[in-house]
């Protein structure tokens, strides 16, 4: 069932914060080589996907497969950033040395850092335009500059698919542009990208694919299927209250089950 | 740029090494001011023979002395880099005075002061201690800083309320047990001291072989979970090994104040390195130093709590730091506002003469200084003061007037030189060309435009008048109607009158 092709597959993802579920039913396929934009109004679960899909929280039901690997395995050949704000940016780490970290994954423990790596994260500093900085200290860059450099980290990380949290979120026109012109790059390079973004409006000339998403999947396809008023009014047009009301019931029932079963056993 | 990167580094490193260097200065004085009455008295031989055979070290018990507190500043300030980066600092502290307790609990099972059964005490009361904490926050809603404030508290107590039981009784040997809470220095046993190593060693071990995962799991948590890395396996060893750094200190610094040669020094550190690698030796070095320097006060003062001492040292040191650091020092920071404090003066000084002498059409090179005492606002000694300043600094000339009959101050003529005259006509190009953007471009009002214009006028570079020079495509005149020195007028030195007409 599961193709070592597809980069992702997501099925039937279910996710709950403390029994109050944020994505419910989720299907997905990704092919190859394609951008796909993570469209949807807050509290949509937009991040709560990505950090399903990482391995970061427990799914309450379904799955993702990455290249038809289960996270756990898979996950070593995703390139993740994650969300600028989750970051402590008074630590004493230089643009250099952010940019390494993207080798760890092709280093590993007890190994030091090559020359190689070295002359590779200078390259990755290059193509966003940050070289110069490399050895300044990370706080003292703007965000649309702190940015780029996790967007550095990334391309260190030579994945094959990248999971972006809001890499456009405070981030001035001009790096936007450049973020949006590296990321095209990177795709035409057979890179599947999948990035959270909130607006809606750029969303249609950054992405090939695009995933609307309101706790549930609404659409997903090519811009021209899924770039409709209709869908996107159901979109950001309020949650289904109905589906909303009785998912965070269900969420309730089946930790009960699970409790009935805990005693039981 | 690597020159530059070069030449900040050794600016950072000699800031550090004249603030241990004045720190040590300071140390040799502060007995001096503690002791002064032994001093006066008969015993001031005895301070300094203390003071001869510390830095001899001859004797046996002070080798001990002295080693044990730069290892445990060394183990200290190395770990505290990961305390204060993580933002652990309250952990560091609730754990000292969790194993109060477990102290207490030793030493009555032992029946006497036995190294051995204080050390598992104390390491049982300190892993009990973090398994109340994560409890409380893994079941209640309370937070972090709340749970770690219930769990300090609560073990103190506990353990002052043991400690004071123990005195209580009649064993021969409790009389020792209260140096744990500030810490003596001087009872320091070698089986301390063989503690102290391993916990140095330990640490040492742990850093270089997981240096780049601490660093990465320490910055980016979540990147490192995913690309695989074991986080919480890190976060465990790096709490087990701040119990052990902690526990074998306590002899040194005592349960108060342990944290303290946790945070200060790598608090310090913060405030110079820009790399976790030179943030990492220097919060070594500076804990070292501290806790050398506390040791010695400590000797000296025939068993003065160490731990007061040690403190005092590392906060001294992180006083000194916050002073004279390079960028963003208090010195530096001062003496820069004072320098640009003068520049602003004597720019608006320049402007002022510009203005006087345009009042008068151009038509004279020089101006008298009443003028320039009423234009600037000034009475007639600041007003004298500022064209000395022009003066030394090449910018003006003043001369006596020959129709003066008095040969007093406002009746003496300033004028400017070419260097003056080209500078004055800057800053009055950069106050009128950012008024005419404000209201040509940002559509301010033209008599909103003037307060703003006053203090942009100092910090225009050369650059952002280009730009609006484009923007604005080369202005004559100001949206008050005066004229806009130009390019060429400056070049030329020189806006006469027939400049004006042609």
């Amino acid at each position: 069932m599961s193709n070592p092709n597809k980069p992702l597959e997501v099925h039937d993802l279910t996710v709950s914060y403390q029994r109050k579920p944020v994505l419910y039913g989720i299907d997905l396929e990704i092919e190859g080589g394609s951008l796909v934009g993570v469209i949807g109004p807050n509290g949509a679960g937009k991040s709560t996907l990505v950090k399903a899909i990482m391995n970061m929280v427990k799914p309450n039901g379904g799955y993702v497969k990455i290249f038809g690997q289960s996270p756990k395995e898979g996950i070593s050949r995703v390139g993740y950033i994650p969300q600028r704000e989750s970051v402590d940016w008074d630590f004493p780490v230089t643009v250099m040395d952010v940019v390494l970290m993207g080798r760890y994954g092709h280093v590993g423990w007890l190994k030091r850092i090559g020359k190689s790596d070295r002359t590779i994260a200078c390259e990755c500093l290059e193509q966003v335009d940050m070289l110069p900085y490399a050895n300044r200290q990370i706080g003292n860059l703007s965000g649309g500059q702190q940015q780029r450099v996790f967007l550095a980290r990334a391309l260190a990380q030579e994945s094959s698919l990248y999971l972006m949290d809001e890499p456009f979120a405070g981030v001035d026109a001009v790096t936007e542009k450049a973020i949006v012109t590296l990321l095209k790059g990177m795709r035409e390079r057979g890179k599947t990208l999948v990035i959270v973004h909130h607006d809606l409006a750029s969303a249609k000339e950054y992405f090939d694919h695009l995933l609307l998403l309101n706790m549930r999947k609404v659409a997903y396809g090519s811009i021209a299927e899924v770039y409709k008023p209709e869908l996107l009014q159901k979109t950001y047009g309020g949650r289904l209250t109905i589906l909303s009301d009785m998912a965070t019931k269900s969420a309730g029932v089946r930790a009960i089950e699970k409790e009935a079963y805990a005693t039981e056993k | 740029m690597s020159l530059d990167v070069g030449n900040l580094r050794a600016k950072r490193g000699l800031s550090l090494v004249s603030a241990i260097l004045i720190g040590c200065g300071i140390m040799i004085l502060i007995p001096q001011v503690l002791f002064a009455e032994q001093i006066r008295g008969a015993e001031s031989m005895k301070l300094f023979d203390r003071a001869t055979r510390f830095f001899e070290m001859r004797d046996q018990s002070v080798r001990v002395v002295v080693l044990g507190s730069i290892l445990i500043g060394l183990s200290c300030g190395m770990i505290g880099s990961f305390v204060v980066t993580r933002r652990l600092s309250l952990f560091g502290d609730t754990l000292s005075h969790a194993v109060l307790p477990g102290i207490a609990m030793g030493f009555l099972w032992a029946e006497s002061k036995n190294n051995l059964a204080l050390l598992i005490g104390a390491t049982l009361a300190g892993f009990l201690g973090v398994a109340c904490i994560s409890f409380l926050q893994k079941f209640t809603k309370i937070r972090q800083d709340s749970a770690l404030g219930i769990v300090l508290s609560g073990f103190y107590a506990v353990g002052i309320c043991m400690l004071t039981r123990i005195q209580k009784m009649d064993y021969g040997n409790q009389s020792g047990l209260d140096s744990y809470l500030f810490g003596q220095v001087s009872a320091l046993s070698s089986n301390d001291l063989l503690g102290i190593c391993v916990s140095l060693l330990l640490i040492a071990l742990f850093i270089t072989l997981n240096y780049k995962e601490l660093l990465i799991s320490g910055f980016d948590p979540e990147y490192a979970r995913s690309v695989r890395l074991p986080g919480d396996a890190l976060q465990y060893l790096l709490w087990g090994l701040l119990a052990f750094c902690v526990i074998s200190s306590l002899q040194v610094i005592g349960v108060i104040l342990a944290s303290a040669l946790l945070i200060i020094p790598a608090a310090s550190a913060s405030l110079l390195a820009k790399r976790m690698s030179s943030y990492l030796w220097m919060a070594a070095s500076l804990g070292a130093v501290s806790g050398f320097g506390g040791a010695f006060l400590s000797f000296l003062g025939e068993r003065l709590p160490t731990g007061p001492l040690i403190v005092l040292k590392a906060s001294f040191l992180f006083l000194l730091i916050l002073i004279f650091r390079p960028h963003d020092g208090v010195l530096v920071n001062w003496i820069k506002s004072r320098w640009q404090g003068h520049r602003i003066a004597m720019e608006n000084t320049l402007k002022a003469i510009y203005q006087v002498i345009e009042s008068h059409n151009f038509s004279e090179t020089s101006i008298r200084m009443d003028e320039l005492m009423q234009r600037r606002n000034l009475g007639s000694g600041g007003c004298l003061k500022e064209v000395n300043r022009l003066t030394r600094s090449g910018y003006a000339t003043s001369s006596l007037d020959q129709n003066s009959s008095t040969g007093l101050l406002p009746e003496k003529r300033v004028s400017l030189t070419p260097k003056g005259w080209e500078y004055a006509c800057r800053i009055v190009r950069n106050h009128r060309l950012w008024e005419l953007y404000l209201t040509n471009e940002a559509r301010y009002a033209p008599d909103h435009v003037h307060e703003d214009a006053e203090k942009i006028e100092h910090v225009l570079g050369e650059e952002t008048v280009r730009q609006l020079e484009r923007i604005l495509s080369n202005p004559r005149q100001d949206p008050h109607g005066k004229l806009i020195p130009s390019l060429v007028d400056i070049e030329r030195g020189w806006l006469g009158s027939k400049n004006l007409s042609g």
